[in-house]
């Protein structure tokens, strides 16, 4: 099969400061772009170039694939980048299980990561390595919150679950090492399910006193619409990953009122941030989600780095990236040991603006938060 | 493991069941009649799950959403039909998997084109939302009892339109004889026309039922795909009789099947052991039960014996 390929050169504003010493720098951005976790994989996309776009950075392209959400297609897509293409950093992957499936033979060749999503945690931990950056989230941090929010509400036996992949396996655990109380019950379902029926008939079985799920894109779209006419009336809790501003709209008013957890949203007070929700709804039409911001992030990162080293001397380059020396639109933002951020986390609430379902920031759940895995790390 | 745990789970075998009837009826007929593999199925949920949102979105109505659903998807496998299918009937499996495939590639990214990336909003309206209480104190989403009503409604009328009308006389000379009822002088393209496009309607009825109480996205329809695939085998290639008693054993077995090894596996197993295995078990059921059913009857339930 051949798949699109669209090649953006950003390489056409005037600059007009003193020329630095950077030397081109090519980018492979992997991301899913088709099939239904299409929305996440082009709001990392959109907030990317958009980044790109604003510095007017000469020398820097972007090459741009679609993983349609498959392993084996992501492979076959970063050997074909890193070989014929000649990229010098990847980036892009939405998915634990393709993550796991591209970042070390990317990282074996020598070739730079940044992700902007996926942060499995056999990446943070033994699996870690000196050219992978993960610009997000290592992926227990937002489920850790989730379990630190639940224990100051006063839950003590949750029902949890989530999809049986690498990402779901961290959510349970993350929520898990935060939260004092004991799971009513534990469930895997499947990745990309859509009936939720059984589970909703287990939860009610149980005698839990509260839901923490994450199931992002379209599957939390399924189980907020199925719960809310379940006759259940448990309070949800989950990361922000089912309430992104992607799909908050097709859920409507079941999801108002959700508490749910995030590294960032569109209203936390920073210049940055300020500029970046303003430029991104004018240039797309759209509230960014928290995967735009992101995109955004990662780009800025990178071309930080750009500007004061070049791709091809790699240390100075690591260095570079390592200093995170640029205006990350979440606020405060660095790199632990483990190149993994260490960034506060905050619970958000599910509003409605207008007639935008959107969210609202209503109290932080962790400060200058890393993960655990960084203890097993060394390069 | 409470009763009302196993009750509630046989309702949801049933709904599930009913909405894989839908489904798994026109890719039998199509398949019975004409004797053709169409992987695009799936796409006709979709379209019928999109036309639904479109029409809901505009004009607020469930009903009219309901009726688009059927309308778009009967035009979309009308037109299939008569532009790509129609070429396909006399070529071999592997030709009609090969073009049924690309239409679905060209149907999800038609409309994604038309209407983005993003899952569209479609919710089930005001009058069906929450749930009731049925005897014995089980609440029960409003919804699913409603769907479970219009499944066994199309069952009947299925059955009906097969049984008694003249149409219906012709498909089931059609799966019977396809040279014969040609040479009696039977406009034998309009049938496979009409055929498909009934087919292509209850696909399109499933995907807007579903969609409101899931999400309404490209690529929707192929999980669904594989399941429907799934109850025809097992009932009988061309039979709608076969397809529903399929259907229905298939939901059961997705809904029940886990909770009941959960609760027999934990009998005589540590409760760790006996849930990882259960949980590794439960989503091969549906297969083991395909097998058991064609190491019995190697042509399903009610097909016809090759």
């Amino acid at each position: 099969m051949k798949f699109s390929k669209l090649t953006f050169t950003a390489a056409l504003a005037l600059a007009l400061s003193a020329t630095n010493a950077s030397a081109d720098l090519k980018v492979g951005m992997i991301t899913t772009l088709s099939g239904g976790g299409a929305g996440l994989g082009i709001d990392v996309r959109d907030g990317f170039m958009l980044a790109v776009e604003q510095s007017g950075v000469e020398g820097l392209s972007v090459v741009i694939e679609d993983d349609q959400r498959k392993p084996d297609v992501a492979v076959q897509l970063a050997d074909k980048l890193i070989q014929s293409e000649k990229v010098d950093v990847l980036t892009g992957i939405i998915w634990s299980n393709l993550a796991m499936a591209v970042v070390p033979s990317t990282t074996a060749q020598g070739k730079f990561y940044l992700s902007p999503n996926a942060g499995p945690a056999a990446l943070a931990g033994k699996g870690c390595h000196a050219n992978y950056f993960n610009v997000a989230w290592q992926n227990d941090g937002l489920h850790e919150a989730a379990g630190e929010y639940a224990n100051k509400a006063g839950y003590s036996n949750s029902f949890i679950m989530a999809p049986n992949y690498p990402a779901g396996v961290d959510a349970l655990t993350g929520y898990k090492r935060m939260f004092n109380g004991e799971p009513a019950g534990e469930l895997f379902t499947k990745i990309g399910q859509n009936d939720y029926a059984a589970e909703i008939a287990q939860i009610r079985a149980s005698d839990a006193d509260s839901v923490f799920f994450f199931l992002p894109g379209g599957m939390g779209i399924s189980f907020l619409k199925q719960y809310a006419n379940s006759g259940l009336d448990l309070p949800l809790i989950g990361p922000a990953f089912s309430f992104d501003q992607g799909i908050l709209q097709a859920v409507g008013e079941a999801a108002v009122g959700v508490k749910n957890t995030s590294q960032w949203n569109k209203d936390i007070e920073n210049p940055a941030n300020m500029a970046f929700v303003k430029s991104f709804k004018e240039k797309y039409d759209r509230l960014p989600s928290l995967y735009a911001s992101q995109g955004f992030d990662t780009a800025n990162l990178l071309l930080s780095a750009m500007a004061t080293a070049d791709v091809n001397d790699q240390d100075a380059f690591r260095t570079a990236l390592e200093a995170a020396d640029f205006e990350s639109v979440r606020g405060e933002f660095a790199f632990a040991s483990n190149h993994h951020p260490i960034q506060n986390i905050y619970v958000r609430e599910v509003i409605k603006e207008g007639d935008v379902f959107t969210n609202k920031i209503i109290e932080t759940a962790l400060i200058a938060h890393s993960d655990v895995y960084a203890a097993d790390c060394s390069f | 493991m409470s009763l009302m745990l196993v009750f509630e789970q046989i309702l949801n075998g049933i709904q599930f069941g009913v909405m894989l009837f839908l489904m798994a009826a026109g890719l039998t007929l199509v398949f019975g009649v004409m004797g053709l593999i169409n992987l695009a199925h799936g796409s006709l949920y979709m379209i019928g799950a999109f036309a639904a949102a479109a029409v809901a979105n505009a004009t607020g109505s469930f009903l009219l959403a309901l009726a688009a659903s059927l309308g778009v998807a009967a035009a979309a496998g009308a037109l299939v039909e008569f532009l790509v299918i129609r070429r396909l009937y006399n070529r071999d499996h592997l030709d009609q998997v090969l073009a049924t495939f690309a239409l679905i590639l060209i149907f999800s990214e038609g409309t994604r084109w038309l209407f983005g990336s993003f899952p569209l909003y479609l919710d089930i309206p005001d009058y069906l939302k929450g749930a009731v209480i049925l005897p014995g104190g089980l609440q029960y989403p409003l919804y699913r009892l409603t769907i479970i009503l219009i499944g066994l409604l199309v069952a009947i009328a299925l059955y009906l339109l097969i049984a008694k009308t003249k149409i219906g006389v012709r498909i089931r000379a059609g799966e019977n004889d396809r040279e014969m009822i040609a040479a009696l002088g039977v406009d034998i393209s309009k049938l496979y026309t009409a055929v498909f496009a009934i087919g292509a309607a209850l696909a399109g009825l499933a995907g807007a039922l579903v969609g409101a109480v899931q999400s309404v996205q490209v690529g929707m329809g192929e999980p669904v795909l594989i399941l429907a695939f799934v109850v025809i085998v097992i009932g009988g290639i061309g039979s709608i009789k076969g397809a529903f008693i399929g259907a229905l054993l298939v939901g059961l077995t997705e809904k029940l099947g886990s909770i009941l090894l959960l609760a027999l596996l934990s009998s005589f197993l540590e409760p760790a052991q006996a849930k990882s295995i259960a949980m590794m078990f439960s989503s091969m059921l549906i297969y083991i039960l395909m097998a058991v059913v064609l190491v019995v009857k190697p042509s399903g339930l009610y097909g016809r014996r090759v």
